[in-house]
């Protein structure tokens, strides 16, 4: 099967006129010195029936989360996904769409936009929103670069605290462009705020911190508005998990200047890693609005006085600024972001707030029950919202593949990232019974 | 095409209007033109010191963005902030209103180098 | 009727949402938490799930995607999304995995996904893939901190790009990102590379040319051996943006015109949905020399398993916090087992038929600006359009009342009036020929009432939109 429409007779009328006797001719253009003399060594040209049949078998290689039960999380989460999300994003008018250069013929994918725009300031605190970038890690890399182009300034303080994926991550966009990053280590599993405090200094861009951080605790966020208030120039980062802003006080009210962070949580499915959601919100402040890397929605007006939406602030972007671009970003998340649109508009005020309130008092009933036992402690029993790190006397490698003969995912092994421990996340999702029974395997050990 | 005469040109399109020492510098009617509706400026800080056509400033109109040049070697002594808000009067009036900063001129014989009215005038009919 | 925004239709405590019990004995959050930090209120909206899809479902009437009609965005290749692909990326064993789970439960993904590696490095005639950029532009700085890696370990010292002014805007953007300064060369008078520019701008300083080939007038650089050779001579690398490989598929391969380094848009030529502008993937292929600068971790395999290599010493580090766009992957996949080699040939063959036809058939009534022998894509000028009262944008505007999408406009900066035509190899003759007649029927308007095509659009969901407004007031949020 290829998806080549036009039949032999349209094909050679079609030659005809062109003016060529065959379609070999019109690749003339290529030199023989470059063309291909044999044929693509690429297996395939199967029927619908035999793709299903193979990509079934080959999904049956792997072991799902349908199997388990899981308590994995790390940066993506496995919160319920609403069955509406599916259909609606399946409407073909939105996912069959290309980017809404063309405005009028776009209002859906557009308002859907602002609708999504509108969410994340509500939930960060901030004023502006963009329209997605690619994940996480990546939006926290272009949030550095934007802090670094405002502040004119160099240094980035990275709490260690940040997810360290995302820290490769910036490293990996800031060297090129001679940041200088300097770790800020943890007390326990939150920063170290001495250690922010002796080097905060007027040469600092930014200070990036993740809230609830990699090991799930809530950072110290009023002491460190404070520390930063002390130098004018200082841009304040933070990473948010959205779910956690339901009920946590958003980032804006802590005076972050950009909240950035990964939108998965929100409806998408885990798929591996992606695609995810990049989210990134600033203040409303003109020169931080001209600096926000990729595409913006905004409400205007048709020539009838009708309410219509245009992307905007366009001369930012690489289509038009080309090597002043503030970012090289042109295809972004949009699908993932309507995702989430319909995501926080289904959940709503209530809902957002009983996942993030559900998935909190289970993750803490089941942490006051691992740490009662012998081998087992809790690091942050104190501080953490819905993950928490575990540390042990047995070998965390055996306690979880004998969690896993019993189908359960007890959570990620930290020597993942060179650490030892086990970081487990407790979503709404989980029963009274499967919390208990992980606490009862976990006492047999 | 306006093109007053009292004005000095430069070939990327931007004017300078003298009063002893003291200039005003802005962009040209056809500027203005091409640019098309101008949504945002971007200006320099005041007594910053500029060489003869560094960069001063940006102008915005929707698709397109233009950088700005200063004809002279100067000192920037005022911007024109009704621009942030207004951004616009360089459309409607590009010669007054619409200017973009005043400066002190550093060397006036630099004025030599750049064109007047009838050169200017010339200048486009070649473009 | 315009449709109102979700949260005009919030009314309090109106719910829509259905979750699980909290079961558990109550916890009281005060106990763990201090309570300034706590949010004193979440002001999103509270809708049923009814309105919920009344109101995302009268949305998606206000949308024009492929599956719409034609969509001939030049560069774009807005070929047909397959609905098998559709199915398949949701097969639960597929999509139910989550990043972190141990290797051993992952092997039918890794089979697909290194299977995918290898069919792209055939396609593209390069030694090696990483699926991990999650777009074309993220593909771009990918290849480019690849280069930069490749010669800072060897101690040579390299501070500039080539970018011709034909090239797609990330192409400068994301050399900027990757820390080069950019040299900007004029193409010549036939829209090619000009050879004489660019042995002025070659020196030792220069790390890489970007080329995308055929290039944004959908003509073939059939200098790219020489052009090449200068590049390499003068110790730089050759950088292929792969946005235009519908064009070549079975007939040339970058990697064997010399290319060290690309990128592939897998939403673009491997059929994958744009979404509304994302998700995509921008797979990135290299040379073997450049093997050890790949971001990590590199997807391996041995006599028993496939696995993640994470030692990689010399990696660029990573530019997605996990693998990139899986989701996207399994469809491109899907894509290239539906069609084998044989198919993807023919894909392209089709591809450049429908444009050489359409090409045909338009260069009387616009201006074709340059004759040569194009492949997938063409550009016409709308200048004697222009002279008699309406612009290419107007053009545009106006083919949406006929219910059809405009071609790429203003783009390549080299054309004035530009309008960059590709049908892909999905369309069907019927709907060419519908597409040429509206475009020289609106050409005809033009000459009979210009006034019509000026005020276009007149049919679509909203009248032509204030963009100089949206930039000058900005509203991006209610």
């Amino acid at each position: 099967m290829d998806y080549v429409s036009n039949t032999v007779t349209e094909r050679n009328d079609m030659l005809k006129e062109i003016g060529v006797e065959t379609v070999e001719e019109i690749f003339n253009s290529i030199p023989e010195e470059v063309k291909l003399k044999r044929g693509l060594k690429v297996s395939g040209g199967i029927s619908e029936l035999f793709l299903k049949d193979y990509m079934k078998e080959i999904s049956e290689k792997n072991s799902s989360l349908v199997g388990y039960t899981s308590f994995l999380g790390a940066g993506a989460y496995d919160h319920y996904v609403p069955g509406i999300i599916d259909h609606l994003i399946s409407r073909q008018e939105f996912y069959t769409a290309y980017t809404p250069y063309q405005a009028e013929l776009s209002q859906g994918t557009l308002q859907v936009i602002y609708e999504y725009q509108s969410m994340i300031c509500e939930l960060t605190g901030m004023s502006v929103a963009n329209a997605s970038l690619l994940d996480g890690g990546s939006a926290t890399a272009e949030a550095i670069l934007m802090a670094a182009r405002i502040s004119r300034n160099k240094k980035i303080l990275l709490s260690a605290g940040l997810h360290p994926a995302y820290r490769e991550v910036a490293h990996t966009y800031g060297v090129p462009k001679n940041l200088d990053f300097v770790k800020i280590g943890l007390e326990g599993t939150t920063t170290n705020l001495t250690e922010l405090e002796e080097n905060l200094d007027k040469d600092v861009a930014a200070v990036v911190v993740q809230y609830p951080n990699f090991y799930g605790s809530i950072e110290d966020m009023e002491k460190i508005q404070k520390l930063k208030q002390q130098y004018k120039k200082v841009l304040l980062i933070v990473v948010a998990n959205p779910i956690a802003l339901g009920l946590l006080k958003s980032p804006g009210e802590f005076g972050a200047d950009i909240v950035t962070g990964e939108g998965q949580p929100l409806g998408n499915t885990l798929n591996y890693g992606g695609p995810y959601l990049g989210f990134l919100s600033c203040k409303d402040e003109r020169k931080y609005i001209r600096q926000i890397p990729g595409r913006i929605a905004g409400a205007t007006e048709d020539a009838e006085g009708n309410v219509g939406y245009v992307l905007t602030l366009q001369t930012r972007e690489q289509h038009i600024r080309r090597e002043k671009a503030t970012s090289n970003m042109c295809t972004n998340e949009a699908l993932n972001a309507a995702i989430s649109t319909i995501y926080m508009a289904t959940m709503g005020k209530a809902g957002l707030r009983e996942v993030a309130e559900k998935s909190f008092k289970k993750a803490h009933y089941l942490a006051e029950k691992i740490d009662e036992l012998d081998k087992f402690k809790v690091l942050n029993m104190n501080d953490f919202f819905y993950e928490f790190k575990v540390e042990t006397k047995l070998s965390v490698k055996k306690v979880l593949s004998d969690l896993k003969q019993e189908k359960i995912l007890g959570g990620v092994n930290l020597s993942r990232f060179d650490e030892e421990g086990i970081l487990l996340s407790v979503t709404e999702k989980r029963t009274k019974e499967e919390l208990d029974r992980l606490v009862q395997l976990m006492e047999a050990m | 095409m306006s093109t007053p005469n009292d004005l000095y040109y430069t070939e990327n399109h931007e004017w300078i209007s003298l009063d002893g020492e003291e200039g005003v510098v802005g962009i040209t009617e056809h500027a203005q033109e091409e640019l098309g509706d101008i949504v945002y400026v971007e200006l320099p800080t005041v007594d910053e010191g500029l060489d003869q056509f560094e960069e001063f400033g940006v102008i915005e109109s929707v698709k397109a963005v233009s950088d700005v040049f200063t004809p002279v070697s100067c000192v920037v002594t005022e911007i024109n902030e009704s621009l942030m808000d207004q951004p616009e009067l360089i459309n409607e009036d590009p010669y007054g209103d619409g200017w973009l900063i005043k400066v002190e001129l550093k060397d006036k014989s630099e004025l030599d180098e750049l064109m007047d009215s009838t050169e200017y005038k010339s200048f486009l009919e070649g473009e | 009727m315009a449709e109102r925004l979700i949260k005009d239709y919030s009314s309090p405590g109106r719910k829509g949402y259905s979750l699980p019990p909290l079961e558990i004995p109550e916890v009281d959050m005060g106990d763990y938490i201090k309570e300034s930090y706590f949010r004193d209120e979440l002001k999103l909206p509270e809708v049923s799930e009814v309105d919920v899809v009344r109101h995302y479902t009268a949305l998606s009437e206000l949308n024009y995607g492929v599956d719409s009609g034609i969509y001939p965005l030049g560069s774009c290749t807005m070929k047909y999304n397959p609905k098998r692909n559709e199915d398949i990326a949701r097969i639960e064993g597929l999509s139910q995995l989550h990043p972190y789970q141990d290797e051993e439960d992952l092997q039918g993904s890794f089979e697909f996904l290194y299977e995918l590696k290898r069919d792209l490095a055939e396609i593209s005639g390069m030694d090696e893939m990483t699926l991990q950029p999650a777009s074309g532009a993220h593909g771009e700085l990918t290849g480019l901190l690849i280069i930069r890696e490749y010669f800072e370990d060897k101690g040579i010292e390299k501070s500039k790009v080539i970018v011709p002014d034909s090239a797609h805007g990330t192409n400068p953007a994301s050399a900027v990102m990757a820390g080069f300064d950019i040299v900007e060369i004029e193409s010549n008078k036939d829209g090619m590379v000009d050879i004489d520019k660019l042995k002025e701008a070659v020196d030792d300083k220069v790390a890489a040319l970007m080329l995308t080939n055929p290039n944004t007038l959908g003509i073939f650089e059939k200098d790219i051996k020489e052009i090449a050779d200068i590049i390499h001579d003068a110790g730089g690398l050759l950088y292929y943006d792969g946005a235009n490989l519908n064009a070549i598929m079975g007939y040339a391969r970058p990697g064997d015109m010399d290319f060290d380094v690309l990128h592939l848009n897998l939403h673009k030529t491997f059929s994958t949905p744009h979404g509304g502008g994302g998700p995509g993937s921008g797979t990135v292929g290299i040379k073997e020399f450049l093997r050890p600068y790949l971001p990590r971790p590199v997807l391996k395999k041995d006599a028993k398993n496939y696995y993640w290599d994470y030692d990689r010493p010399k990696s660029i580090g990573k530019v997605h916090a996990f693998y990139g766009n899986y989701g996207v992957l399994v469809k491109a996949f899907s894509y290239i087992k539906t069609l084998g080699g044989e198919g993807l040939t023919k894909t392209t063959e089709n591809a450049v038929l429908n444009a050489n036809y359409m090409k045909a058939k338009l260069k009387e009534e616009f201006l074709l600006p340059y004759q040569e022998n194009s492949l997938h894509e063409f550009v016409l000028s709308g200048v004697k359009q222009k002279e008699k009262g309406a612009s290419t944008l107007n053009i545009a505007k106006r083919l949406l009342d006929y219910g059809q999408y405009a071609p790429t406009i203003y783009f390549p900066l080299v054309v004035k009036e530009a309008m960059m035509i590709e049908p892909t190899e999905t369309e069907n003759v019927d709907t060419l020929n519908r597409f040429i007649e509206t475009l020289k029927k609106i050409s005809e308007e033009i000459e009979k009432n210009p006034e019509l095509v000026k005020n276009a659009p007149h049919n679509t969901s909203v009248r032509k939109l204030d963009e100089v407004k949206a930039a000058r007031q900005p509203n991006l949020r209610w």
